[in-house]
């Protein structure tokens, strides 16, 4: 059965990228627990249109987990605390207690600039994907599938790799604010596969350096990003990335 | 270069530097244990780490390496602090499989650094200083400067230093709890299986290195001799 539950959320304004911002908050009354986050935050911004004020601005769009839209950190966890595996959208009240403070917060990290209030702007992920993420080898008419064989363990770990959904979750709890976890998984998902190997060292050296042009922080391994990551990535994607990173460094 | 104009190619740096350095602790460690047993055969490594070239070039590689994990330290935290940006989360909760020392390896490396000043004030600058001045006239407390066995004794003899120097080897070990690992990580030697297999590796290299370290001081703390003189 659900019961209802009455907070304080408090939750982030700001005015795009320069804005300083501040908090606004307001006492949420009987929202029924099995409501969803985003859909609690639907019914704020139900409040605010009616009394005439600025709806709350927060990135959404699939509401099933999979679109990696959703960004908000919550109560001083990306995407909010749930066992492990969950977006946002995913995330329900009744994860939280009657008489709480909720606090919602943007991704804060200098790459991801703030467009308005919780909604920042996640492009420099495209870049990054857009500088090596693909295969640009001539595929030709489909084959049958057996004509390169691959081993299930690899097909399971590229696809578990290919599931990071680019939410920047990672980005967002890392003290340095380094983007490791995407960039390495997405990396992965091509150089565990034998037609990914063809461009595996061109792939790690864009990626990378276009990771680094775009000021994201250096990985000192601290793990808080497969910590949060809610597609249970994990570090050892990294430890792959810098093999091959360096590999393909010493053979230049 | 790579190796400086890249992410990954500085942190190599820390890695590769930060196993040099751990390598180093292992010799030092060893070379400390043997004046629990003897003082006369621990001042004989000393005399031959002391007079020679190949000891003066082993300094400067120390040195060197030293410097170069300290300035890369130095230039990856700024970095990580600008990727960071300029606002902080009002409220933040660290996962609990998030290690303490990973998200203060810079601090612990400072301290690190104090305890090393201290260390090269209270042994170094003794030692090297009776050899430039010719002699070993130079007398530390009761002991001669070049007396090397003497002067772990007459230093770990004050608890002020004892309590110091168990203080510095617990900062080294927090240190290398994290960056044993760490730098295999950034090595990309690092696999599924192989994950626990260096953590735990990591972990009881480094206890052990350090229970070597902190055997001395103790021993010499609680006011025993070398066992063989």
């Amino acid at each position: 059965m659900a019961k209802n539950i009455s907070f304080k959320l408090r939750y982030w304004k700001q005015n795009g990228p320069k804005d300083a911002g501040h908090f606004d908050e307001r006492e949420m009354k009987d929202i029924p627990d099995d409501t969803s986050f985003l859909e609690m935050l639907d019914i704020l911004n139900e409040q605010l249109v009616a009394e005439g004020q600025e709806p709350f601005v927060f990135d959404h769009d699939c509401r099933e987990g999979i679109c990696g839209m959703c960004s908000l950190y919550v109560n001083g966890t990306p995407h909010g605390k749930t066992e492990r595996g969950a977006t946002t959208c995913q995330l329900y009240m009744r994860r939280f207690k009657d008489g709480e403070t909720i606090t919602v917060e943007p991704w804060r990290s200098a790459a991801f600039p703030v467009i308005k209030d919780c909604m920042v702007d996640r492009s420099a992920f495209d870049k990054i994907q857009a500088a090596g993420g693909y295969i640009s080898v001539r595929t030709g008419a489909p084959q049958d599938a057996n004509a390169i064989l691959i081993d299930k363990d690899s097909a399971d770990e590229a696809m578990d790799c290919a599931t990071c959904i680019g939410c920047g979750a990672c980005v967002a709890a890392c003290k340095n604010g380094s983007a490791m976890l995407f960039v390495s998984s997405k990396l992965s998902q091509f150089a565990l596969l034998p037609q990914g190997r063809v461009e595996a060292a061109k792939r790690a050296k864009a990626m990378v350096s276009k990771m680094d042009e775009l000021g994201f922080g250096n990985c000192t391994n601290t793990r808080a990003c497969e910590a949060v990551c809610p597609k249970n990535e994990t570090v050892l994607n990294i430890a792959r990335l810098n093999r091959e990173f360096i590999k393909a460094k010493l053979a230049d | 270069m790579w190796l400086t104009t890249s992410s990954v190619g500085r942190k190599v740096i820390m890695s590769v530097t930060g196993i040099a350095l751990v390598l180093f602790l292992t010799f030092h460690a060893c070379m400390n244990v043997v004046v629990l047993f003897s003082g006369d055969a621990y001042n004989m490594i000393c005399e031959f780490l002391g007079s020679n070239w190949y000891a003066v070039a082993g300094t400067a590689v120390l040195v060197g390496l030293i410097a170069l994990h300290f300035i890369y330290a130095a230039i990856l935290t700024l970095q990580n602090l600008k990727a960071r940006g300029n606002s902080r989360y009002a409220v933040v909760e660290t996962p609990a499989k998030v290690e303490w020392a990973s998200q203060n390896m810079f601090v612990l490396g400072l301290i690190v650094c104090l305890g090393l000043l201290l260390h090269l004030f209270n042994f170094w600058a003794n030692m090297m200083g009776a050899e430039f001045y010719n002699g070993g006239m130079a007398l530390v407390g009761e002991f001669e400067a070049t007396d090397g066995a003497g002067l772990i004794q007459f230093t770990f003899g004050n608890p002020v230093y004892a309590v110091l120097y168990l203080v510095w080897l617990a900062a080294l070990w927090f240190h290398l709890s994290h960056g044993f690992w760490s730098a295999i990580q950034t090595l990309g030697v690092n696999n599924k299986v192989w994950f626990n297999r260096w953590k735990l590796i990591g972990n009881v290299y480094v206890t052990l290195v350090m229970l070597m370290f902190a055997a001395v001081v103790v021993y010499f703390a609680l006011g025993c001799k070398p066992i063989c003189g």
